[in-house]
């Protein structure tokens, strides 16, 4: 796969010193869904701006489809589509009317079956002639995003798609993306909720305080995330670890009173039973069981924490 | 160039003219008729001839003057606020568009909406007086480059406004003004000296009076420092968006 979308050592600094981005790089592949995730002001939307040209860079490039946003702008605001965090709509519009500016906006020719097969495609066929101001704040997020994809660009920023929506139309404006994956559109997404990540992502990238943290594949996330660890509280404190349980690779409690195994779900098997076996044969007794499992809530919770 | 989001632009403007043809026409339509009525038929009677014209149709390039900068600058300020308002800005500065091909479209609509204004002002005066226009050509340029020249005024007063009594308020406390004080209603000779040269310094009035000596062949400065001053003052705005459009004033983070 070869990156649709580059930033390197993008700096944005306001002019009262803040910096909302420091150095961030980041490829971006053809076809994949990205989610960024942050908490708020974290810099996701400045980054979304920035590589839009909605917001000027105060170092550093991006290239899209190997077209530099700021030398050769035409080129690559043209394979861009932004559907911004903000309803922003002309209330007196038609949905086919404004969907059509945007379409010659970016300089393509004037094609209403495209129009309107976009419109189907956002099942907003329905509502083609009515005014923007009479829609559901559902429908106008859609309205959004048919404006977005008016000039079929090959990657679509989507800024938080689903923040104050609720879930069921969150659950449609996800059918929506990977609708639009599949017809080979690159999605970038930010938001803060973490199932919308893990619902459609392929990659998650953790950004805070203007930074990329960590930036992943949503498969090895998931798998990180699907180690458990079982602690067992023990009714006498045990100085070591009997050698008969080293495989199982334990860690006790500073205190001895308790040990940690580790294991994978996704194993075939868990081996807690032959754990729980040897323990008794090893003559520790057991006062209390607890299973955790780390999630992609305690990661980013944790990395943002460090941070801070 | 992009020609087809130019084409977009202007169409979409154009658009919103012709959903409010009425009060778009029927308020300027109205209000000149007023004028005529008032300083054409009533206090013109009892006026002499000002430089050899009668005093009604004095009036006439005065009054479009003053009609056509003021609905040429509300017409482009509303033009890029509305976009500014409703936060739609946001698809013109991520678009490829370039700032001459957002200002052709914006200032192109604003313009021919004015012009339409201005020709519909000067058919309403022709139902009131009877006038002959000496240079019918010049005149009808001078129309245009004044529509062009106050629709860029008023898209930068339409960028730099930050709430909807900013936008009202360059027209009202500058143009109208200007334009009552640039000689729509008097010749400058008729002036006290002093006041003569303060005059001058009123941009408007290289305008106005231009404009008069394309219907009447007479004028308070000569055609040639009319065009000057017109060509100057668009270069000025022009220049100004440029910079708009180079630093991101009021538009760009």
């Amino acid at each position: 796969m070869t990156a649709i979308v580059s930033v390197k050592n993008l700096r944005k600094a306001y002019a009262g010193g803040f910096e909302a981005l420091k150095s961030i790089n980041l490829d971006i592949q053809e076809g994949e869904i990205l989610a960024l995730l942050g908490p708020n002001g974290a810099g996701k939307t400045t980054l979304i701006s920035t590589i839009c040209g909605i917001t000027t860079p105060t170092s550093g490039t991006v290239t899209v489809g190997g077209h530099d946003t700021q030398t050769d702008y035409r080129a690559a605001r043209g394979m861009i589509g932004l559907v911004p965090q903000e309803i922003s709509l002309e209330p007196f519009e038609t949905v086919f009317s404004t969907v059509r500016f945007s379409r010659g906006l970016f300089g393509k020719p004037r094609d209403d079956a495209k129009i309107d097969e976009i419109l189907a495609q956002l099942s907003l066929a329905d509502k083609r002639d009515n005014k923007v101001i009479t829609l559901s704040g559902g429908m106008k997020r859609r309205v959004l995003i048919a404006k977005a994809l008016a000039h079929e660009p090959r990657v679509l920023f989507l800024d938080e798609p689903s923040a104050g929506v609720d879930v069921e139309l969150r659950k449609d404006m996800w059918e929506v993306v990977a609708r639009l994956k599949a017809s080979g559109v690159t999605i970038i997404l930010t938001t803060h909720y973490i199932e919308e990540a893990e619902a459609i992502a392929d990659r998650v990238g953790i950004i805070n305080k203007g930074q990329i943290l960590l930036i992943q594949d949503k498969a090895e996330l998931m798998a990180q995330m699907g180690k458990k660890q079982l602690r067992i509280d023990l009714a006498v404190a045990t100085p070591d670890i009997p050698a008969a349980l080293a495989k199982y690779e334990l860690q006790r409690a500073p205190d001895g009173r308790s040990l940690t195994y580790t294991y994978d779900t996704n194993g075939p098997r868990t081996g807690i039973t032959t754990l729980l076996n040897d323990l008794q044969s090893a003559g520790l007794q057991m006062t209390d069981l607890q299973t955790q499992q780390s999630s992609l809530e305690d990661i980013f919770v944790g990395m943002v924490k460090e941070e801070a | 160039m992009n020609l087809n989001a130019v084409k977009t632009i202007y169409v979409h403007e154009m658009r919103r003219f012709w959903r409010t043809i009425t009060q778009s026409l029927v308020s300027p339509v109205l209000s000149t008729s007023l004028y005529f009525v008032v300083f054409g038929a009533a206090i013109g009677s009892r006026i002499d001839q000002v430089e050899g014209v009668g005093y009604g149709a004095f009036i006439v390039p005065g009054l479009i003057m003053l009609s056509v900068m003021t609905q040429a600058t509300s017409n482009a300020s509303f033009g890029i606020y509305f976009p500014k308002f409703t936060g739609t800005i946001y698809e013109l500065l991520s678009a490829p568009v370039s700032f001459l091909e957002i200002v052709a479209g914006y200032v192109g609509a604003a313009a021919t909406k004015a012009l339409f204004i201005g020709i519909i002002i000067l058919l309403t005066a022709f139902a009131f007086i009877d006038i002959q226009i000496a240079h019918p050509l010049a005149m009808i340029a001078l129309l245009m480059l004044t529509c062009i020249s106050f629709s860029l005024l008023g898209f930068i007063i339409g960028i730099w406004a930050g709430n909807f009594e900013q936008l009202q308020l360059i027209p009202l406390l500058v143009i109208t003004p200007l334009v009552f004080l640039g000689g729509s209603f008097y010749s400058i000779s008729m002036l006290p000296p002093v006041w003569q040269t303060i005059t001058l310094f009123n941009p408007v009035v290289y305008l106005i009076s231009g404009f008069r000596w394309s219907f009447f062949g007479v004028a308070d400065v000569s055609i040639g420092l009319s065009l000057l001053a017109i060509t100057a003052f668009t270069a000025a705005c022009l220049g100004f968006i440029w910079w708009i459009f180079r630093t991101g004033w009021r538009i760009r983070q």
